[in-house]
């Protein structure tokens, strides 16, 4: 018997549900720290982030209007998932883990990650509304509504549990997101592209580029149909500034990185608070 | 203007055929927000009318009343001085106006009239079992003929709030309908006694189903039951008036009675009427305020604008 | 008879102007370099001069507030807590004066500075001087931690008003402020300095720097400030959120807005009307939330326009200090210039207009209440924020068509839905991307209700319990 010949996946971008390679035709080169080939990958352009905010904001308004228990049902779909193509995140994330065990660490730790905020979806409006007390005849309440299309740079590492961290508080609530993974360790953000692909996520509500992200994130912070953006994962300082101020030209949220964030406002970051008025009488 | 209570049945006649098509009417009227009437009502009570402004008020409040006695203890004695007051009411001052009428039970309308004759003012009768209107049509129409005959000039009749309240509105529209027939010429205004009628859309109903049955005025409660006038009920009523007349029928007008007590509360609804219809209803004709207290307070707030000194209460007369 | 309204007057008398004001630091008024004359805009006439605070003022107001917030920030609770029910109760007492000032320095009608602000002045205050030693429970876990220096620029349209929806969360978080008011109408701030003087709130806790933009730009970019919140023009809301990118200051903005107040054929029409008419005409449409855009479904639009033309022929025009008057002064020549600029495009794009008939006075600025028929979604003043007593009015045949509508606009403020049917008003006001929503009702404001934006409207919630958490940052672990 001869020796099993690995048949090498292609690794592409993840817009709008479908696999694209990059429209620029770009690959770049993915190595581990020691310098050994590991994959070529799609280097995504200005268009891709373009077609991948199309395809965001086309899934936001139906996403957002999925009932909290079935958003919660799919992120807990993804763990389900995730732990099925377990081994092979451990792999991924290996050559830039700093031990096997930490790799190991790091995807159970993703996965758990999942189950966290999936159970969040049906509780945010809980912690973060309110009724108020009006000084007059008028019911009122305030309810968190998510706040659209984000973007995101995901922080470089570690690479899949940083990616996690960044998208699952997005759309927990009903965002839908366009996020650059970790430019130098992309592999893992590129099969959580398929594990999302067979998690019930439709199509569009995350959306994940690989390349580089000085190149493409200033298309995203300065995109007039992008509410708000991610810089966590902005080692640069200057570059996040320049990103945050080309993001003030519509107002967007900014999440500026280096800033500690426990879960629960890790979700408040990306909502709206909406107050409704109405009198009360016969 | 020519038009008649007629016209507005004719006008009417599809959807006052049946109870099922007069309810679809008065169903489908535009609702009415408790929140945002009373809102409007009491940014209206927030008016400042001072100086000239108040003293012409107060003369056109005076000219509006409707003097009433509507008590189980009412005797010629009371009558009479009651009349009198209305013609004078300040008797050491000519200049000031008498009122629109006096308002009495059935049986005191003649005392009423030999009292008042020789003057413009009307005599108005509560009649149809007033004030709770509980008795049979006939006893209700007999009511009213008995009062006309007597000389009444003004018949102020109840509607059936139970039937109301039931949805017989046509039972309650064909009553209205046989009053006014057995009104002959005098003037009919239609109670709603709101305070049993609770809520707004009722109201605004009832204000149709009134001004289409033929109602010369409507008006809001019998004094007998609290709450009687509010202002923002006044405001409906007035709202609804405007409707009517801008769908081209007749000018139709309001009597708010009931709780109406100082010379504030009187002015209150005359901002109500310039600011929802205009000043062509700050007429006796078109507007009546149905009250006695209220009397004197205007009397003492008008010397008190004379003389620059407050009034008392030894300084009217107590009737 | 007839029955005309004589003139109401509220007396200036309860108001004591000083010839000048100077600059409130660390507890006590200065005298700037250059001075600067405030007017009434309902007369033109000089009320005062008031300090210009250069970028030195600022400095040294900022480092007042800075030393402030050491004592302030460690103050227990509780304490902090009785200043501000101190302020609150000392703003009930000189309620009347207040409002006079305001009027008289805005153009305001007595009547809704006395009926709308200072209430919720005092409320917002009360509110929130509650909140000082509950901070536990603002929504950011046990021990949250106020942020600093807060740099504060209000606008000029709710001036004491916006002064409290700025000051009072911040104080009872815990940190110190210095607030610049708006150019045109600093009185009631300067009024309210004195206020913290009888309150003998600690010096530097809140300062006061007058000033026109120069001054708020050197607020926003001084280095030693940790958070600046600004409610004032998109315009000069994405400045502010340009000059702090890359900084560690948060931010939080109240910006513009163009509100759709939608009208469903069910509606309760009368009360319906009384919301366009107080949506767009309350404070002279001097309002970020105004309901400046009308949609009114097709079926009734005719029955709706004939209503409000007959209503606003009833709006009195005139005298802020009348207590009947029901429409005061533009506050400034520079805005009354905007509102007819974008009334003149919006004749010469091909709307129609209509002006409520009413005799102006000659001497200030005014603009009678008008009405814009005919309009598109592509006329300016379908787009642009007027902030003037103009409505657009746009119609719409179904609900998907009204939220479309509404929705296409970079603003999200606020919205208005008029409509008896329950499901209905559940459904548009989770579909209207807007901050506040508005159902059979407008303008409505209170302390204990978030108010803010959504997209080009700003970030960032004032009032409630939200409307604290601007102000803290949780325990670092």
């Amino acid at each position: 018997m001869s020796e099993h010949i690995e048949v090498r996946r292609t690794a592409k971008l993840f817009i709008g549900g479908a696999f694209p390679r990059s429209e620029s035709g770009r690959t770049y080169e993915v190595k581990s720290p020691e310098g050994k080939f590991i994959a070529n990958v799609a280097q995504g352009s200005r268009k891709d982030a373009r077609d991948a905010v199309t395809a965001a904001r086309a899934i936001q308004p139906k996403w957002a209007g999925a009932t909290a228990y079935n958003r919660g049902q799919i992120l807990y779909r993804i763990a389900e998932m995730m732990e099925g193509r377990r081994a092979q995140f451990i792999d991924e994330v290996s050559p830039w883990a700093k031990s096997a065990k930490k790799a190991e660490a790091e995807v159970d730790e993703a996965i758990d990650r999942w189950i966290w905020f999936a159970g969040w979806s049906d509780k945010i409006a809980m912690v973060v509304g309110s009724s108020n007390p009006v000084a007059g005849p008028f019911f009122n309440f305030s309810v968190p509504e998510p706040t659209g299309v984000v973007a995101a740079i995901a922080p470089s590492r570690p690479s899949l549990l940083g990616l996690v961290d960044t998208i699952a508080p997005i759309i927990v609530s009903g965002n839908t997101v366009v996020v650059i993974a970790s430019e130098d360790a992309p592999m893992a953000a590129v099969t959580l592209g398929e594990v999302l692909a067979t998690s019930d996520l439709p199509g569009g509500v995350i959306n994940i580029l690989t390349g580089s992200y000085a190149e493409v994130a200033p298309w995203l912070a300065s995109h007039m149909d992008v509410n708000a953006i991610d810089l966590s994962g902005v080692e640069n300082e200057k570059v996040a500034a320049d990103l945050e101020k080309a993001a003030a030209e519509n107002l967007k949220r900014s999440l500026r990185p280096g800033i500690e964030l426990d879960g629960l406002t890790r979700i408040k970051n990306w909502l709206e608070l909406k107050t409704v008025w109405h009198p009360r009488g016969f | 203007m020519g038009l008649t209570s007629q016209a507005a049945a004719s006008t009417f006649a599809d959807e006052t055929r049946t109870n099922a098509s007069l309810t679809k009417f008065l169903h489908g009227l535009p609702g009415v927000d408790q929140v945002g009437a009373d809102e409007r009502a009491a940014m209206l009570s927030t008016r400042s009318i001072k100086t000239s402004a108040k003293a012409e008020g107060i003369d056109l409040a005076i000219s509006m009343i409707d003097l009433t006695t509507l008590e189980g203890m009412d005797t010629a004695g009371k009558i009479k001085t009651l009349c009198a007051k209305a013609q004078r009411p300040d008797p050491f001052d000519p200049t000031t106006p008498s009122v629109a009428a006096v308002c009495v039970y059935g049986d005191k309308v003649a005392q009423a009239k030999s009292y008042l004759t020789g003057t413009s003012i009307q005599v108005a009768a509560v009649a149809t079992a007033f004030p709770s209107g509980r008795a049979s049509r006939a006893v209700k129409l007999l009511d009213t003929s008995d009062a006309v005959a007597q000389g009444a000039d003004e018949i102020d009749m109840v509607i059936d709030r139970g039937a109301f309240l039931e949805g017989r509105y046509l039972d309650v529209f064909e009553e209205i309908q046989e009053v006014k027939v057995a009104c002959k010429s005098a003037h009919l205004k239609v109670i709603f006694e709101t305070g049993e009628l609770r809520t707004y859309d009722n109201v605004r109903r009832a204000s149709w189903l009134a001004m289409i049955a033929g109602a010369d005025f409507i008006k809001t409660s019998t004094g007998k039951v609290a709450p009687a006038a509010t202002l923002p009920v006044t405001l409906v009523m007035l709202q609804a008036i405007r409707d009517f007349h801008n769908a081209g029928q007749r000018k139709i007008g309001m009597k708010p009675a009931g709780g109406i007590r100082t010379t504030k509360d009187a002015l209150r609804y005359l901002v109500l009427v310039k600011e929802t219809l205009g000043d062509a209803w700050l007429t006796p004709d078109l507007f009546r305020l149905g009250a006695s207290s209220v009397l004197n307070d205007l009397l003492m707030q008008r010397k008190k604008l004379q003389t620059g000194a407050y009034s008392g209460p030894d300084y009217v007369t107590v009737d | 008879m007839s029955f005309e309204y004589a003139p109401a007057p509220e007396s200036t008398s309860i108001v004591k102007l000083k010839p000048t004001y100077g600059l409130f630091i660390n507890g006590v008024f200065v005298d700037g370099e250059k001075n600067f004359s405030t007017i009434n805009p309902a007369t033109e006439a000089h009320l005062a001069h008031i300090a210009e605070a250069s970028e030195a003022d600022v400095d040294r107001a900022v480092r007042a507030a800075r030393v402030a917030f050491g004592s302030w920030s460690k103050m227990r609770g509780s304490d902090r807590a009785k200043y501000l029910y101190r302020i609150a109760r000392i703003i009930q007492e000189r309620s009347r004066e207040l409002a006079v000032l305001e009027s008289m320095n805005n153009g305001k009608p007595i009547r809704e500075s006395r009926d709308v602000d200072l209430p919720l002045v005092a409320a917002h205050f009360f509110h929130y001087a509650g909140w000082a030693d509950k901070l536990d429970y603002a929504g950011l876990g046990e021990n949250p931690q106020p942020l600093g220096v807060a740099g504060q620029i209000i606008p000029w349209n709710f001036p004491l008003l916006m002064l409290a929806w700025k000051i009072a969360p911040a104080l009872a978080a815990g940190n110190t402020v210095v607030l610049k008011p708006a150019e045109t109408t600093p009185l009631t701030a300067l009024l309210f300095a004195e206020i913290c003087q009888q309150a003998d709130l600690p010096a530097g806790v809140v300062n006061i720097v007058t000033g026109a933009g120069e001054t708020g730009r050197a607020l926003v970019n001084h280095p030693d400030i940790n958070k600046v919140a600004f409610t004032g023009s998109t315009e000069v809301g994405r400045y502010i959120a340009q000059a702090v990118a890359g900084t560690n200051k948060k931010v939080t903005l109240e910006l513009g807005g163009k509100a759709a107040n939608i009208v469903f054929d069910d509606a309760a029409i009368d009360q319906a009307i009384e919301g366009i008419v107080n949506g767009i005409f309350f404070n002279q449409g001097h309002v970020c939330c105004a309901g400046s855009r009308l949609l009114v479904q097709e079926s009734i639009a005719e029955t709706v326009l004939g209503l409000l033309y007959e209503r606003m022929k009833n709006l009195r025009v005139g005298d802020p200090m009348d207590k009947n008057t029901d429409v005061g002064a533009i506050n400034s020549a520079a805005q009354l210039a905007k509102i007819r600029e974008l009334s003149d495009a919006g004749e010469a794009e091909g709307a129609d207009r209509w002006s409520a008939p009413c005799t102006l006075p000659e001497k200030g600025f005014w603009f009678p209440p008008t009405v814009f028929t005919n309009v598109s979604q592509v006329h300016r003043i379908a787009r642009e924020e007027v902030f003037g007593p103009v409505l657009s009015v746009l119609t719409f045949r179904t609900p998907d068509e009204a939220v479309e509508k509404a929705n296409n606009s970079p603003y999200g403020l606020s919205a208005g839905i008029w409509t008896e049917k329950g499901s209905r008003i559940l459904e548009m006001s989770s579909r209207l991307r807007a901050g506040v929503i508005w159902a059979n009702t407008f303008n409505k404001f209170d302390a204990t209700s978030p108010f803010g934006g959504y997209k080009e409207s700003g970030y960032g919630r004032e009032g409630g319990r939200q409307g604290l958490e601007p102000y803290l940052k949780a325990a670092s672990k």
